[in-house]
């Protein structure tokens, strides 16, 4: 009986093989890069908002205390964003006049809110609380990034769940003392981790098995 | 064994058969009589996770299978690729003073029911009230609740309710209203005949004024008052006892021996939450210390407050009346020679009662039920009187209501004028008499005759239907009002949230009548009380501030008043005995007279005994089932002289009185919204003016139909029968679900919740334990303490925004509560003794849930919490098919309503709302455990004792249920597990439960325990 497959046959096959497991390892490639690009996770993407807000300006250039506008992160889990009126207490005196401010008048005067873009968004089934972070030494700047050097706002990190836990399995990465939580152009020392693990006690940072068990942030 | 191999498993229950078994002692601790009878649908839920007959029907092939399987593991990673959709940010223009986005606020306020208020604390997210909790500052409430006020959030958004005024079928708007009322007053006769009102009981005093004023404009203006569960019987009774309609008020703390006569004293009339914990309060056995009280109930048809007697008897409700004569001639009430034949208690009996009421002279007292006749109610005051208990465990005090009226009467005048046209205009302020009024009546009838009909009402319903005239009224948690607790405590009503709708209070609406028209709810109320209080200008500020903030007024309990009975108490008689067939009606323990009828929570909850859920039914004893050739579930036709005929399903009540039907009120409404149409039957049609409680001779035939009811009693069985495998002889025995001991056993026997194989080997593991180093959350429910009232059922289902199912899926064994209460009966069919255990998630810390589940969303927590991942969870259900208590419940459809918007303002914000192809259960409440951790955290303290209350916890009226950390030896839960009492549901299997409980001790009388 003559052969039904040419010789060739087998490099093809042999081929295919590869290249199916090829092409699983380059889709999953695509999908992780997908999945972590700014398309899908809107980092470093600013948004449209309602008026062009400057952090940049407010929080580096003026000074002004993150907690001044943001007022119940300290006792919250919600860190707040300011109402109307927050704003009118400065541009009621100054700029009183610039276009770019139209839409804070506007609100104040009909008495409607203004709908700011949400930034850090997070799904419904992860329950994140300011509070107990800015009073147990994590800085605002250590998630959303350089906050004071942003002209127009945007989402410094992916808030993944590998990211939470990045800082939850090794909180002494990351902390800082609590006078310096709210300076928004805070530098780590160079013995951070020295100083994070004190803090860490200092602090009475709960043990790792309860900073990683589901239901401190999944209910 | 599948029992599809088991064609032999019988389909309905054989009372014989069940009889006989449960007589030879057959089964110690029983749920059901389809348990006893091993019934099919029994055996399938007891072997099934879920039964059979619910797998999906379709027929699929294996090849179908593998194809589907293959896709949904290849779309299985793309599921999770969607983006997070853009959300708006929306804050203030100006913030209102005191909120703070993420914490929630609370105000104290009172639901009113049937004219008496229940204090509540209510909990506000951004001004949307989520879930209510007691008041601790009001008498009627110290902090616990019903389940009637825990539902009542869902009332409040339920998308049924009336949102608009309606003109002759069109719409129109309040401002329409008040001018066309003006009109309408203005054409009244300046005397006002014609105009009358019918409201509900009103104990309100500034809504009472204010009928006043209508009436001092209007001065021939009838106000009318009719409630359905009214208290007409329990004013008669004082009228006949004292001269006055007197209210009473028991102290149930001070009471060492209570005998219950028909009263469902827990469940029912004002003051039961409070009465369920004066009387928890004396069920405290604390290491070898007591504190029982001893609890005697005669009923017809078991309640929840029969179950937790030490005594109890069924008996036909009209024949309670001849018990009370009996008892009061053996306790040698003064003067006191009645006698209208034998109740068919035994004599021994009735006499041990009396010398049990005697030897307690001053701390005893005698509660009548509000179904049984005036002259029962007069008794009782006469014995409690002669029992030198008035002072002590009962004290009387003026009328709870603004005008104490017969309801009954007052509602027959209104009919009869109604009819000779007597009545040119009727405001219908609150009810629903079209659909409860007494079917002799034809209130309907009578009504058409009115020219002009207004009805104010929180539903387009059936008598809003025939007015000219319907108006929104609002909910009590949108306006401002004030009623009187149980002792006559001033409690005010403050509204949560701006009327949803336009919906307008009956102050608002009551004023159109006067020359207040178009004034403001708040402003009447607080008008009304700075005229009457002492306090003025600053004064009053500063009082009714503290008020608000209280919920109550400060010192208003009526004063008890100095009543004495009258002697020629003997001469007046009972209905003469009959050996008929008589029909109770009663409140319903979930829709009570039927005004809840469109809240699917209430519809849902399982009715305490009976675990009927979404219908009424008639319900009747074994032996009168028996009699009557009747079985389970059939279809029959009441009847009543007279020609009323009613259509109901009959369930059989082990522990029913027999030659007695009871039927609770609330069902068959046809106009109540898409819950509320069509679940039950309406008992109301039965009723009338003559025997609006008990009614003879009844006739129950069959129709040859069969009625399918949705009933919880048996779909979470747990198989004790393989006790013999792990454990042997009297130890197995031990092993019970439910463990209980009379006193005097348990001073003998302080262990005897023990079994011995337990301790032994409960450290006993081959791997090293898991060390609890911070907190360790544990709970433990008093079993001698609970009252089965399911408020926690109620409370968990409003805390964690779990679904409404409905009747067909309950029925498939699908209820979605994570707490449920489970009923065992132990004894004879006819006369068991029946106990309650409330059964939430165990909490194991060798769960087998977890070992099982593939993909890590059902973990230990480091405090020994089974934490369930809801966005993790794929749905296998293992983790519920390996769970050995049944507490896991599954989202087998979209059970969530997430289209309907006004449910959105309901749901606690705290706690993920779970979809479909989720397994979700009891985490005790981990939003609240976090909520304290993270506010002591912050505060740099521990979590102290008592912080943290979980939601079953809060609403428990008989505090049976305590919660805190095990690793703390001082704390509450921790003194409760150390107790001898103390033990774990199925031991044996080593899961080691972090819910205990806590043995039931009864303190049964030593003269009748042989």
């Amino acid at each position: 009986m003559p052969q039904i497959f040419n010789r060739t046959a087998n490099i093809v096959s042999k081929a295919s093989i590869a290249a199916v497991g090829l092409l699983v390892v380059v889709l999953g490639g695509v999908l992780w890069a997908v999945m972590m690009s700014p398309y899908y996770t809107n980092v470093n993407v600013t948004r449209e908002q309602p008026v062009p807000f400057s952090h940049k300006h407010h929080a580096g250039e003026l000074g002004i205390d993150c907690r001044y506008c943001h007022t119940s992160v300290e006792k919250s889990s919600f860190a707040g964003v300011p109402p109307t009126q927050t704003c009118m207490t400065c541009h009621s005196q100054i700029w009183t006049n610039a276009t770019m401010l139209e839409p804070v008048r506007a609100s104040y005067r009909s008495d409607k809110s203004i709908s700011w873009t949400r930034v850090y968004a997070l799904p419904d089934y992860v329950y994140f609380n300011h509070s107990i972070h800015v009073n147990k030494g994590v800085g605002c700047t250590s998630c959303h990034g350089e906050i004071a050097q942003m002209p127009l706002t945007y989402k410094a990190n992916t808030l993944y769940m590998g990211w939470c836990l990045d800082c939850h399995r090794q909180p002494e990465k990351y902390l800082r003392p609590k006078s310096e939580v709210f300076n928004p152009n805070y530098v780590p020392p160079a013995n951070q981790l020295e100083l994070g693990a004190q803090l860490v006690k200092d602090y009475k940072i709960i043990p790792l098995q309860e900073r990683q068990s589901c239901s401190t942030c999944h209910r | 064994m599948s029992s599809d191999a088991n064609p032999k498993l019988p389909n309905s229950i054989d009372l014989d058969a069940v009889r006989s078994k449960l007589a030879e002692g057959g089964k110690r601790y029983w749920q059901s009589l389809d348990e006893v009878s091993g019934t099919r649908r029994y055996q399938e839920f007891l072997e099934n996770e879920f039964p059979p007959a619910d797998k999906p029907g379709l027929e699929v092939g294996r090849r179908d299978v593998l194809k589907i399987a293959a896709a949904s593991a290849a779309l299985a990673g793309l599921s999770a690729c969607t983006k997070l959709p853009t959300e708006r940010i929306v804050p203030y223009v100006t913030p209102p003073e005191e909120i703070i986005p993420g914490l929630p606020l609370f105000y104290a306020t009172s639901m009113p029911l049937a004219g008496v208020a229940y204090g509540l604390l209510v909990e506000s997210h951004m001004g949307r009230p989520t879930k209510v909790e007691g008041n601790k500052e009001n008498p009627g409430s110290l902090g616990a609740t019903d389940l009637y006020a825990q539902c009542s959030t869902l009332g409040l958004y339920d998308p049924d309710r009336s949102r608009i005024v309606v003109n002759n079928g069109r719409l129109s708007t309040w401002d329409i209203f008040l001018a066309a009322m003006s009109n309408e007053a203005g054409s009244l006769p300046m005397s006002g005949a014609g105009f009358s009102i019918l409201t509900e009981t009103i104990t309100s005093p500034s809504l009472a004024a204010q009928i006043k004023a209508v009436q001092s404009r209007f001065p021939q203006a009838k106000w009318h008052q009719y409630e359905p569960v009214g208290r007409d019987n329990v004013r008669a009774g004082a009228q006949m006892a004292f001269g006055k309609p007197v209210n009473t008020v028991y102290k149930l703390d001070q009471a060492d021996v209570i005998v219950s006569l028909d009263a469902d004293f827990i469940n029912c009339g004002p003051g039961h939450v409070r009465y369920a914990r004066d009387f928890a309060s004396r069920r405290v056995i604390d290491g070898t210390s007591q504190n029982l009280n001893r609890l005697y109930v005669v009923e017809s048809m078991p309640t929840s407050t029969g179950a937790v007697a030490d005594h109890r008897k069924a008996v036909r409700s009209s024949d309670i009346g001849r018990f009370a004569q009996e008892l009061a001639t053996a306790a040698d009430v003064m003067g006191f020679a009645g006698n209208s034949g034998p109740s068919g208690v035994p004599a021994a009996w009735t006499k041990a009662v009396a010398k049990d009421l005697a030897a307690h002279h001053g701390t005893s007292v005698v509660i009548v039920g509000e179904e049984q006749p005036p002259i029962v109610h007069a008794l009782a005051h006469a014995i409690n009187a002669s029992l030198g208990n008035v002072g002590k465990t009962v004290y009387y005090t003026d009328a709870l209501e603004a005008n104490p009226v017969n309801g009954i009467d007052s509602l027959t005048e209104l009919v009869s004028d109604m009819r000779s046209g007597k009545v040119q205009m009727l405001l219908i302020l609150g009810g629903n008499p079209v659909y409860d009024a007494p079917a002799d009546l034809d209130f309907l009838g009578a009504m058409k005759q009115v020219k002009l009909r207004i009805h104010s009402g929180l539903y387009n319903d059936e008598t809003a239907e025939w007015a000219q005239w319907h108006v929104p009224a609002t909910h009590y948690l949108e306006m401002w009002g004030d009623a009187r607790a149980y002792d006559g405590t001033i409690s005010l009503i403050q509204p949560l949230i701006q009327p949803l709708y336009d919906n307008h209070s009956p102050y608002e609406l009551l004023a159109a009548f006067t020359k207040d028209s178009g004034k403001a709810g708040y402003a009447i109320v607080r008008g009304y009380w700075e005229s009457q209080r002492p306090e003025k200008e600053k004064a009053f500020v500063t009082f009714w501030e503290k008020s608000l903030h209280d919920g109550v007024m400060a010192g208003t309990a009526l004063p008890a008043i100095s009543v004495g009975p009258r002697t020629e108490l003997g001469r007046e008689q009972l209905a003469p005995a009959s050996r008929n067939i008589e029909i109770v009606f009663r409140p319903d323990s979930t829709i009570f007279d039927g005004r809840f009828a469109n809240n699917g929570w209430l519809q849902e909850l399982p009715k305490q005994i009976t675990k009927l859920t979404w219908d009424n039914a008639a319900m009747v004893s074994p032996a009168t089932a028996q009699k009557l050739n009747l079985a389970q579930g059939d279809y029959v036709k009441l009847g009543l002289p007279g020609g009323y005929t009613a259509y109901a399903g009959l369930n059989i009540v082990p522990g029913h009185a027999d030659n007695s039907v009871t039927a609770h009120l609330g069902g068959g409404r046809w106009r109540s919204g898409s819950v509320g149409n069509g679940p039950g039957f309406s008992p109301t049609l039965l009723r009338t003016t003559k025997a609006p409680w008990i009614a003879d001779n009844v006739s129950v035939e069959k129709t040859g139909k069969e009625f399918a009811f949705a009933v919880t009693q048996f779909q979470y069985p747990i198989d004790m029968d393989d006790k013999s495998e792990s454990l042997e002889g009297e130890q197995a025995e031990r092993r019970d679900l439910i463990r209980v001991a009379s006193v005097d056993e348990w001073k003998k026997d302080p262990n005897f919740a023990q079994v011995e194989e337990e301790v032994k080997t409960k450290d006993l593991s081959l791997y090293p334990g898991f060390k609890y180093e911070g907190y360790a959350w544990g709970m433990a429910f008093d079993l001698n303490k609970c009252v089965g009232c399911s408020a926690c059922v109620a409370a968990c289902a409003a805390e964690n925004n779990t679904p409404v199912v409905g009747k067909e899926q309950v029925m498939k064994g699908r209820a979605m509560h994570w707490i449920r209460v489970d009923t065992y009966f132990s004894g004879s069919l006819d006369a068991p003794s029946t106990f309650f255990e409330p059964v939430p998630c165990q909490q194991c810390e060798n769960a087998p849930c977890e070992v099982v589940c593939p993909v890590g969303a059902t973990v230990h927590s480091s405090e020994g919490l089974n934490d369930m991942v809801y966005n993790r969870c794929v749905g296998t259900r293992y983790c519920s098919n390996n769970c050995p208590y049944k507490v896991r419940r599954f989202n087998f459809l979209l059970y969530q309503d997430w289209k309907t918007p006004s449910l959105y303002g309901l749901r606690n914000p705290n706690v993920t709302v779970r979809s479909r192809g989720v397994m979700e259960k009891c985490t005790y409440c981990v939003q609240r455990i976090n909520a304290a951790k993270i506010r002591s955290e912050i505060e740099n303290r521990p979590v102290a004792d008592g912080e943290i209350v979980t939601a079953c916890q809060a609403a428990c009226p008989a505090d049976a249920i305590v919660f805190g950390n095990v690793n703390d030896k001082n704390s509450r839960v921790s003194k409760w597990k150390a107790q001898s009492r103390n033990y774990s549901l199925l031991d044996d299997l080593n899961t080691r439960p972090r819910t205990t409980y806590l043995a039931r001790v009864t303190n049964p009388n030593p003269d009748l325990q042989a």
